[in-house]
């Protein structure tokens, strides 16, 4: 009790603890192993050195610049797309759903207790050339009568947004679920039309929803594999499927390496420049 | 833990040819084993749920099977199980299975990661069909046995053709089939069934002959006639229509011709390859439980047993005359017991190509990655 009391300062530190021991354990000793390997040069049969290889690095940006812009063309549509989709939902559910909103979420999450991958190849059967979508996108002339879906950019880019959907929407409707009738009703007092009072009181108070919603959408996105593979052709192929294919397929653990930290960088520099431009510091601070 | 001394004399008929290559010492069954295989690779009693095989195994030897259907790639089950061993630590499996049209069986011998097969425990190795007995990752099978052998080659959707792909110049290039037509991930397959095409020898292959194989898939690729690189995962669309051709293995058209007549499967006219799955005993794994278990798989009766239900090729000889009792239709068919004229039109990829790196790099390229 006496030491403790001495020692007072610890606490925060003795709370933190399990937190910070996970984190190190798990997420900053494997990325420092990644660094490592990243900087190291040979072949799988002969060993990998480290060398401060840093020509992996340069290597690897301008071999697959395709596939990193790629990656982040289709990650960013599907951001949007998800975005456009889960705002009036979440809206919908916090301002109307009533006693229904607890089922309403849960039907947002119910293809969650479906696998991944069952998920992305129930869209084959959905896509199908031969499937109801196509043959009405047919009838209305939006495809060509031979046109197809599936094996094309907007299936991989469908995938991706209904795979991340949830990750949108949820944030969403915590942050609009959080916000008091009262002062939209404050505003629409004070004269504002009620697109006005959406504007200036509801949308600016669910940014912080905006914001981590995007990113849980966006950065797992960036990285996906599964939804080109499955969905697209070799000409739909991410940053992911190289990853992939150069980890396990070619066992080349430097170049591997390099592009996961080619694709963190990014998306962080990516991430910090999005929150000066949405100034969410303040919001979420 | 439960042991049952005395019974390697029982088990497997004991041809009394206990060869040198055994290690000293008692032997004794572990009251366990763990083998890792393939996904729909074993029979099943679709009443039960049960597998036939591994509750025989169970009887004959008291040995229960824990069985993981937990490998759906060779290069992904590799990439799982090469850290702990390259470490020198167990990967809890005694049996693992891996393709010899890639190149990890071979990498798990060279690298020391696999335990010696204990001969004195397989007598029926002698069932072994003559081809199988010399591969090149393994020449004295000391550390491998096929588990099931596959041909690579076409399978059509009848309803959305009306001939079966039979030759590779119309899957590659009729405008017919563009879009509509999936090559397989796994390089030795593709390109075998390309360069036979090509007129070239895909159990030696050369720089020139790899180069115009590709050279001839990247043509299909860009025009748009190939759709997709595939795994298993074919099926699906193939079965839809969304698909005319597929290149495929033998044994899954096979399962899904019983459901889809209009599913046909077909060797290229100018040939394709023959891979086969072998199974490896990984570093730390019971070499004389798992070679026990091996024994029994190469009775004859079990492994018609096993090929009746998984509808690949058996390596085991005298499977063919079991099957006769089991189902003559199944004994009759060449996919799981090829006749001459078939293996007359298969090769063994060069094993020497499949770890060129170079080679495997402008692959990975080619199909996307």
């Amino acid at each position: 009790m006496t030491w403790l009391h001495r020692h007072r300062w610890l606490t925060p530190y003795l709370l933190l603890a399990p937190g910070l021991l996970w984190l190190g354990a798990f997420f900053i000793a494997p990325l420092g192993v990644l660094a490592y390997q990243s900087l190291q040069s040979g072949t799988f049969d002969f060993g990998y050195t480290f060398s401060w290889e840093f020509y992996n690095y340069w290597d690897a940006i301008t071999r697959y610049k395709g596939h990193l812009a790629r990656s982040f063309l289709y990650a960013g549509l599907a951001t949007v797309l998800a975005l456009v989709i889960s705002y009036p939902l979440a809206y919908w559910i916090a301002f109307r759903g009533g006693r229904w909103k607890n089922l309403l979420l849960l039907a947002i999450i119910a293809p969650f207790f479906v696998t991944y991958l069952i998920r992305t190849l129930a869209w084959q059967n959905i896509l199908a050339d031969e499937g109801t979508v196509v043959g009405v996108l047919r009838d209305l002339h939006i495809l060509e009568p031979d046109g197809r879906l599936l094996a094309t950019s907007t299936a991989v880019v469908a995938g991706i947004t209904y795979n991340f959907l949830p990750f949108m929407a949820l944030p969403l409707y915590v942050a609009l679920e959080q916000i008091d009738p009262r002062l939209i009703e404050a505003a629409q007092d004070l004269y504002a039309s009620r697109v006005k009072a959406f504007l200036r009181v509801t949308l600016p108070l669910s940014l912080p929803g905006v914001f981590a919603g995007t990113l849980l959408t966006f950065i797992p996105a960036a990285g996906d594999f599964i939804n080109a593979q499955l969905l697209g052709t070799p000409k739909q192929h991410m940053i992911g499927n190289v990853i992939q294919s150069k980890y396990l397929e070619l066992i080349d653990y430097p170049a591997a390496a390099a592009l996961s930290f080619i694709l963190m960088a990014a998306i962080l520099i990516g991430v910090i420049a999005y929150s000066r431009a949405l100034g969410t510091e303040r919001l979420t601070g | 833990m439960l042991s049952i001394p005395g019974f390697a004399a029982a088990c497997g008929g004991g041809d009394g040819d206990a060869g040198g290559t055994t290690t000293a010492g008692p032997k004794e069954l572990a009251d366990t084993l763990r083998f890792s295989n393939w996904p729909l690779y074993i029979d099943v009693d679709e009443k039960t749920k049960k597998r036939p095989t591994l509750e025989q195994f169970k009887q004959k030897n008291g040995v229960t099977v824990r069985y993981f259907e937990d490998i759906n790639d060779n290069a992904t089950y590799f990439g799982k199980i090469q850290r702990p061993l390259s470490q020198g630590q167990s990967i809890d499996r005694d049996i693992v299975v891996l393709t010899d049209n890639s190149r990890f069986p071979g990498l798990m011998i060279s690298r020391e990661w696999t335990e010696k097969l204990d001969k004195g425990a397989i007598p029926n190795i002698k069932n072994l069909q003559d081809t199988l007995r010399k591969p090149s990752f393994d020449p004295d099978r000391e550390f491998s046995l096929p588990w099931q052998s596959g041909m690579t080659g076409i399978a059509t959707n009848l309803n959305v053709v009306k001939q079966p792909v039979t030759s590779v110049d119309q899957l590659l290039e009729d405008p017919k089939l563009k879009g509509k037509v999936t090559l397989l991930t796994e390089m030795a397959d593709s390109v075998s069934l390309v360069m036979l095409a090509n007129g070239d020898d895909p159990t030696k292959v050369d720089d020139t002959a790899f180069q115009k194989a590709l050279d001839r898939i990247q043509r299909a690729v860009n025009s748009g006639q190939i759709r997709q690189f595939t795994g298993n995962d074919y099926t699906g669309p193939l079965s839809r229509g969304d698909l005319a051709a597929a290149v495929s293995w033998s044994g899954d058209v096979v399962q899904l011709t019983a459901d889809n007549p209009k599913l046909v499967w077909n060797l290229a006219d100018s040939g394709g390859d023959i891979w086969t799955d072998n199974m490896l005993i990984p570093k730390g794994g019971d070499a004389f439980t798992a070679s026990t278990f091996m024994n029994f798989v190469y009775d004859p009766k079990i492994a018609a047993q096993i090929a009746a239900y998984v509808n690949y090729v058996s390596p085991v000889r005298g499977a063919k005359a079991e099957m006769q009792k089991i189902d003559p239709s199944l004994a009759d068919n060449p996919l799981i017991f090829p006749d001459d004229e078939t293996l007359s039109k298969v090769v063994i990829f060069d094993s020497e190509a499949l770890s060129n790196q170079d080679y495997l790099e402008k692959w990975q390229t080619l199909i996307g990655a």
